[in-house]
């Protein structure tokens, strides 16, 4: 049993012919080749395949692909800006938010989304938001100080 | 998964058709959060999926006659980020940002939650507390049921196949109420409770003495509990210590917890009476301090 589906992935629309019980995640890395989402836990408690769909933080690991129809996802691949990184992406590296870089990609989107809804956030704002994404490397302080510092550049560049 | 027929219609009535000719072979689907882990683990393996993600106006958050409507379809944040859920009942808000992350919260909605019964989620519990009606529609027929009727065993309920939740009903807690839900959480904050505990007191402002109490218990039963004994002993009482110990001890004696990962079926039952003997102390307080958190 199949669906046709009409989706836009980081600005890009595509339409394609899926089984329903295709899940988004696997749409994203093998119908779009977009791997950057990872799968980790497959039952949404460790946030590596957070994207946004119409700007909301999900897992996609849960949703069906016909879930996407019509709709806007944005992944990892679709936060830079050609050779300029994001800056949460830039601040990932800065303050290096990453040790051995799987859970990197779910980080990145979901502290994107974060700073969309809370430019300013607090530590404890920070530690609510992404307790639902895991770092086996534990490497969480330098996460926190990543968005921190994400979040004092793109102030710096309103400001500007 | 196991492929299936997956149809979204566009309304209500077009929903509640489906389910009248395909109820039995189908599931219905909304945020997907619990079922879809169902459905991989092939705990669930339906024929056809009857999706409501197309379907419009049913997601509203509404204030009427005294009471609160959360329309199913509405997301836990949305109902947790609602200014009207934070004025009129704030505990509800507190209650759903409790549930998982951000990324679930997102998609799980509040009417899919309700059909999914699991007995360890948060929702149900502070909803029995508030004394929460549903809203079953289908098709040529409308029903409401208490939500303490509601829940029949682990993952089960009185929703009939070809029957759609649609709407849940609270009551607006009276003045001098002070609500709470307690969620013990020894591992992650982000998982299911080990024990959740939810209690409403309202009372008498002249003496302080309680008037009315409702206390529901999730995660140490097959269904969410309300300690009716308990209560019982609370109505009428001043608050002391040892009016509060004995309701702890009475609420405890309902309970029938199973061992898992989150704790011994002993250590859960023990932790329901600690935590009841708390919902109630801080309901209880706030209502003294006229911080109306119903």
């Amino acid at each position: 049993m199949t669906q046709t589906i009409h989706l836009r992935v980081n600005g890009q629309e595509h339409t394609l012919e899926l089984p329903t019980q295709r899940l988004l995640l696997d749409c994203l890395r093998y119908d779009l080749g977009l791997t950057g989402t990872k799968e980790g836990c497959s039952v949404g408690v460790c946030g590596a395949c957070s994207v946004l769909m119409d700007g909301e933080l999900i897992s996609s690991c849960l949703a069906l692909a016909v879930f996407a129809d019509g709709k806007d996802i944005v992944t990892v691949e679709g936060l830079a800006e050609g050779e300029q990184l994001h800056p949460v992406q830039q601040a990932f590296i800065d303050f290096g938010g990453f040790q051995c870089g799987i859970c990197t990609p779910g980080m990145v989107v979901a502290a994107k989304a974060l700073l969309d809804v809370n430019p300013h956030p607090s530590v404890e704002d920070i530690k609510e938001w992404m307790m639902g994404n895991l770092c086996r490397c534990t490497g969480y302080y330098k996460i926190i100080e990543s968005i921190q510092g994400a979040a004092a550049a793109m102030q710096g560049e309103r400001a500007r | 998964m196991n492929p299936f027929d997956y149809r979204e219609p566009e309304t209500l009535d077009e929903t509640l058709a489906l389910l009248r000719d395909h109820g039995e072979e189908a599931k219905v689907i909304a945020g997907g959060t619990a079922l879809i882990i169902m459905m991989k683990q092939r705990l669930v393996m339906p024929a056809s999926l009857v999706s409501l993600r197309r379907l419009r106006g049913l997601d509203q958050l509404e204030a009427t006659n005294g009471e609160l409507r959360l329309g199913a379809l509405a997301t836990h944040r949305a109902v947790e980020v609602a200014p009207l859920v934070q004025t009129r009942a704030p505990v509800l808000a507190e209650t759903y940002r409790r549930v998982a992350t951000i990324r679930i919260r997102n998609m799980a909605t509040v009417g899919g939650a309700l059909a999914h019964a699991d007995p360890n989620q948060d929702p149900p519990v502070a909803l029995l507390a508030l004394d929460a009606r549903v809203q079953l529609a289908s098709a040529g027929a409308r029903r409401e049921v208490p939500l303490d009727a509601f829940f029949t065993d682990y993952y089960e309920t009185t929703l009939r196949p070809d029957e759609l939740l649609t709407a849940v009903l609270i009551p607006v807690p009276a003045p001098h109420t002070g609500s709470v839900y307690l969620k013990f959480l020894p591992r992650t904050a982000d998982d299911y409770a080990t024990v959740g505990i939810a209690a409403t007191v309202r009372i008498d402002p002249a003496t302080g003495a309680c008037q009315d109490c409702r206390i529901a218990m999730g995660c140490v039963g097959p269904t969410p509990l309300r300690a009716r004994e308990a209560e019982a002993l609370a109505r009428g009482a001043q608050l002391t210590p040892e009016l509060l110990r004995e309701v702890g001890a009475a609420a405890q004696r309902i309970t029938d917890p199973i061992s898992d990962a989150r704790g011994s079926a002993d250590y859960k039952r023990a932790m329901a009476g600690v935590f009841v003997r708390r919902a109630m102390e801080q309901a209880w307080q706030r209502a003294l301090a006229g911080d109306h958190r119903g």
